[in-house]
């Protein structure tokens, strides 16, 4: 069974005996032991997987890391978020996404039109099963639970993932005023109902959207 | 085999991350030292692009807006910044936070402060905003809560000082600063010519922001300056 600790909020340590785990492609910073590291084409989903990716532009560069020992993983002394999942789905950035374990499974869904806003593309990665994954966000990340009676709205450029049953739309409030440049800068949103549990950052990557 | 205790061990409770919902999140305080959540309940002054999340009922009008003018006219003298302004309106919680830079926020009580118009990312409509003469920095007059970034923590100091430009945030209460250049570095034809030409070599310290009188100066620790930027430029690709 491998196991996800976080050293400091920055570092993501992972004790392997024997199994594998799959880690954003070039994440390792150090290992102790035996590792082997093997390039997954098109994120280990198989021939269909590296299709929708290169089709859908969630192209996810992974690595199979397998081993006994203990392996750390950083990407660009970002911050490290631990979500434990138990059967629910974890929606996630591919480019957010660090290290997933061996029982999870990865793979491509459709958002709508928030990814289009987003300049993230009009796909997100999803990641099913039970065990931990490790996200990245630029700025420790803040959960914020979405119930029925408080929907959530989120800035595109700080939404990080999500977990549980909501429902996204993505608004906007594009007028006269935007095109002649008073617009609110807040002219996209992303509005979460339903149940569940978002991630957001404090930060916000360039957007097509923040623009406006 | 063990690992030393990490510098700063996440404060993770046994269930996992803390979770925040619309009744948990702060009210007017920090979430986290990035991340200051605000809770509304009729205007704030925001700098575009600085909410990343709400709960609530809130919409956002720029500036130019017409129902907002007697707001604007009476808490909102920079034409220069009108453009990067928004006035957020409603009721909920307001999450803000800019590039993942530590967050503090400050009240005045009829005070007055100025402060790097990067820096500054809300605040209340008790507030008022205008241009200082010192280019790129903003003063705020009267009574309220702002809210500000600094790249590190914010370090308090009193005058008489003089500080290294990039790492001033702003000042409260004292009289606008005035350049401060090192005198030896400056004497003679030949300091001359360095300071002219940066030939011959300099330290980089030769000239200052020198602050006399009564209040408080606030300085980050860092020298790289909150450039004021544009509105969803965001942190490195990828993340």
């Amino acid at each position: 069974m491998a196991t996800f600790r976080l050293q400091g909020t920055r570092v993501l340590a992972v004790d392997l005996a024997g199994e594998a785990v799959k880690a954003k492609n070039g994440a390792m910073v150090a290992y102790d032991g035996e590792m082997t590291f093997k390039k997954m084409t098109g994120g280990g989903e198989g021939l269909r997987g590296l299709v929708t990716r290169r089709i859908t532009g969630e192209h996810m560069a992974v690595m199979e890391v397998r081993g006994t020992g203990t392996c750390w993983f950083a990407d660009r002394a970002t911050e490290i978020n631990l979500v434990r999942l138990t059967g629910e789905t974890l929606h996630v950035e591919a480019s957010n996404l660090l290290a997933t374990e061996p029982a999870l499974r990865t793979g491509t869904t459709f958002t709508g039109l928030r990814g289009a806003s987003q300049g993230n593309g009009l796909f997100t990665t999803t990641v099913e099963g039970s065990g931990q994954a490790a996200i990245l966000s630029d700025g420790p990340a803040i959960v914020l639970r979405v119930t029925k009676q408080t929907p959530l709205t989120v800035d595109p450029g700080a939404y990080v993932a999500h977990t549980g049953n909501l429902r996204q739309h993505l608004q906007s409030a594009l007028g006269w005023r935007t095109l002649v440049g008073e617009g609110s800068g807040e002219s996209f949103q992303i509005r979460f109902e339903g149940e569940g549990l978002v991630y957001v950052q404090p930060s916000e990557r360039t957007t097509i959207g923040g623009q406006l | 085999m063990t690992y030393p205790p990490p510098p700063a061990a996440p404060p993770q409770p046994p269930g996992g991350p803390v979770v925040f919902d619309a009744a948990t999140l702060p009210a007017d305080d920090n979430v986290n030292p990035y991340a200051f959540s605000v809770a509304l309940d009729g205007q704030w002054f925001l700098q575009k692009g600085k909410m990343i999340a709400y709960y609530g009922q809130i919409d956002f009008q720029g500036i130019g807006a017409g129902p907002l003018d007697r707001l604007i006219a009476e808490n909102f003298h920079s034409p220069a910044h009108a453009a990067d302004w928004v006035v957020a309106q409603g009721r909920g919680r307001l999450l803000l936070a800019d590039r993942s830079y530590d967050i503090n926020s400050y009240d005045l009580d009829e005070g007055n402060l100025t402060i790097r118009s990067g820096n500054l990312l809300a605040f209340q409509p008790g507030l008022s905003l205008k241009q200082s003469i010192i280019p790129g920095f903003l003063t705020l007059l009267g009574t309220g809560k702002f809210v500000a970034a600094s790249n590190g923590a914010v370090h308090f100091v009193e005058p008489p000082i003089r500080v290294d430009p990039q790492a001033l945030v702003g000042w409260a209460d004292c009289p606008t600063p005035c350049h401060h250049y090192d005198h030896a570095y400056l004497r003679g034809v030949l300091g001359g010519i360095r300071a002219l030409t940066g030939i011959g070599g300099a330290s980089g310290e030769e000239h200052q922001f020198e602050f006399t009188g009564a209040g408080q100066v606030l300085l980050q620790s860092t020298e790289s300056v909150l450039a004021e930027r544009d509105t969803g430029a965001g942190p490195q690709p990828g993340t």
